[in-house]
């Protein structure tokens, strides 16, 4: 277990200057994560377009890995249809839980492989990626609840 | 390293107390163990794991009930543990210390025994910002039972409370005053004999919050003048699941019990239960017997210590770390409030408390990370987190430097 495994050169860019960080006007969901364990909040904001994702931007205040996490997310999935941002959701959870998780074709994101060998962050790299699921997988995008890492 | 360490140290022996503490010699990563949270649990002295042991393989037995010897045994040991406790809070008697599970225990006890029945709709508790969840949720939950209101008493920038500040809200409504005597988030140590003078000069009750307080200072409930008083074994070097609730015997003999069942009855029948007398009537069921005999374990070796050396020795790592920390660019310490007890909470620009934790970790070095169970000082302070290096008499000023470099090495990993 290293730690510059986990705060490889990727994770620490993203969360010097978080990409998709802020305010997007008009969104037509906008979904908190929210870890009560260790206080972290963050609010994940969509602009769809018909089942694809046209617009992201996180707000909120969290560690490295969070902020890393959340922006390296936004840049992925921008662009991507419902489905497969949430077979992405799928592959990322894998990645941060299951040791023999591949993480080919991940690009920047197998970053986030270092956080399994670090138990009690794990809940910090996944909670942007639950609170994009949440958005992602509800029936009427007006009406979401916050989602928090311990009720799911 | 300041001259006053030094002097301290010769006159308190660290290093030979040290060794009292088996798991202080951990290798943690390769690194030596630097155990700097103590506010969230403090270690056990052999002396406490060996009473424990030698109970759980000589004398475990139910308590209260059999004739046989080990019940005898068990029992003896159990109530001998209470009586320690007694001596050790300066209680004026046994019928006073009631075994709970921990703080957060005996604080819904108050609540929901003493304070629901007599709650109306427009009464009022009152405590302050600077409290634990489990001084703040109980009465929340009291007050959704009864309509009652919960009153919040102003801290201010340092983490004090003042009494005067306190005074302002008490009135005529206010039922119980309820606060910390060590803020855990904070390590402010409140002015407890004053606002209990205060509130009891309006007949108020009062209940006090010891978790953060017993470890680091003699306790005396009656020079206090309070009411209740709770604390956690784990806190004061004993087992975790075990607690204390102190109350004064008149107000507890008022108490309708908080639970039923076992132990807590004198008589029963379909028609009517009588219940135990007092502490009894507040132990339902078989209680953690084996918690209580290594509390009472630890308050054997807390008052076996040379607990003026130990007061001096921890203030002067507060002295050393608040200075040592303090020449950290970019650091900035929550909290203070000019009497404090042994912890610093601080923040340092450009690294969140969590990747501070874990890079701690990584160096050997235990503190906490987080929000402390304190969200609305978070909230004051406009923070999400802070870190938190708590400390023991068994903490070392050397301990303190390798914490200041870690966050030096913290720093330039995120620089």
């Amino acid at each position: 277990m290293e730690l510059n495994d986990l705060y490889r050169d990727v994770i620490l860019d993203h969360n010097r200057r978080p990409r998709n960080f802020g305010v997007l006007e008009l969104p037509d969901a906008r979904v908190e994560g929210f870890n009560p364990l260790c206080g972290d909040r963050l609010t994940v904001q969509l602009k769809m377009a018909g089942d694809a994702i046209a617009d992201i931007r996180f707000e909120g205040q969290g560690c490295a890995i969070s902020t890393a996490s959340a922006s390296l997310m936004t840049e992925a999935v921008k662009g991507k249809s419902r489905t497969d941002a949430l077979a992405l959701f799928d592959r990322i959870h894998s990645l941060l839980t299951d040791d023999d998780a591949p993480s080919d074709e991940l690009g920047k994101l197998a970053a986030l492989s270092g956080v399994r060998e670090f138990p009690a962050r794990v809940k910090c790299a996944s909670l942007c990626w639950h609170t994009l699921a949440a958005a992602l997988r509800a029936p009427d995008l007006k009406h979401l609840s916050a989602v928090s890492t311990e009720t799911d | 390293m300041k001259n006053i360490a030094l002097v301290n140290d010769s006159r308190f022996d660290v290093m030979s107390l040290r060794k009292d503490f088996p798991v202080l010699a951990r290798m943690i990563r390769g690194k030596p163990l630097a155990y700097l949270d103590n506010g969230a649990s403090a270690q056990r002295p052999t002396a406490v794991i060996e009473a424990v042991d030698d109970y759980e393989r000589r004398h475990h037995a139910n308590i209260h009930r059999g004739v046989h010897t080990l019940s005898q045994e068990a029992t003896g040991l159990y109530e001998a543990a209470r009586d320690k406790v007694l001596a050790f809070l300066h209680a004026v008697s046994r019928h006073e210390v009631v075994f709970v599970r921990g703080t957060t225990e005996a604080v819904n006890l108050v609540a929901q025994s003493y304070l629901r029945p007599i709650l109306k709709a427009g009464d009022e508790i009152l405590i302050t910002h600077l409290e634990h969840h489990a001084n703040i949720v109980p009465w929340q939950m009291v007050c959704e039972q009864t309509g009652a209101k919960l009153q919040v008493a102003p801290m201010d920038e340092h983490g004090e409370v003042h009494v005067e500040a306190v005074e302002a809200l008490m009135s005529d409504r206010t039922r119980l005053f309820a606060c910390a005597h060590v803020s855990n988030a904070l390590g402010t140590v409140l002015p407890v004999r004053r606002l209990v003078a205060a509130a009891k000069a309006r007949g108020i009750t009062t209940l006090i919050d010891g978790a953060q307080a017993v470890p680091h200072m003699t306790v005396d409930v009656q020079d206090l003048g309070c009411d209740f008083y709770a604390f956690s074994g784990h806190k004061l070097f004993g087992p975790t699941g075990i607690g204390i609730l102190y109350g004064r015997e008149s107000l507890l003999e008022r108490m309708p019990p908080w639970q039923g069942g076992g132990d807590m009855i004198l008589t029963v029948t379909f028609r009517k239960t009588t219940y135990n007398g007092l502490p009894y009537k507040f132990e339902a069921g078989t209680p953690n017997i084996s918690g209580a005999i290594g509390l009472g374990a630890a308050i054997d070796y807390v008052s076996a210590l040379d607990r003026d050396g130990a007061h001096a020795h921890e203030h002067a790592l507060l002295a050393y770390a608040s200075e040592t920390l303090s020449k950290i660019e970019g650091l900035r310490i929550v909290g203070t409030a000019r009497d404090k007890a042994s912890l610093v909470s601080f923040v340092v620009a450009g690294v969140h408390p969590h990747d501070l934790g874990t890079i701690l970790d990584e160096d050997g070095i235990a503190i906490r990370t987080g929000h402390h169970c304190a969200m609305p000082v978070m909230e004051y302070f406009k923070l999400p987190a802070t870190a938190r290096a708590s400390f023991a008499f068994y903490n070392t000023f050397e301990e303190i430097d390798r914490l200041n470099g870690s966050i030096r090495r913290a720093q330039s990993i995120f620089a």
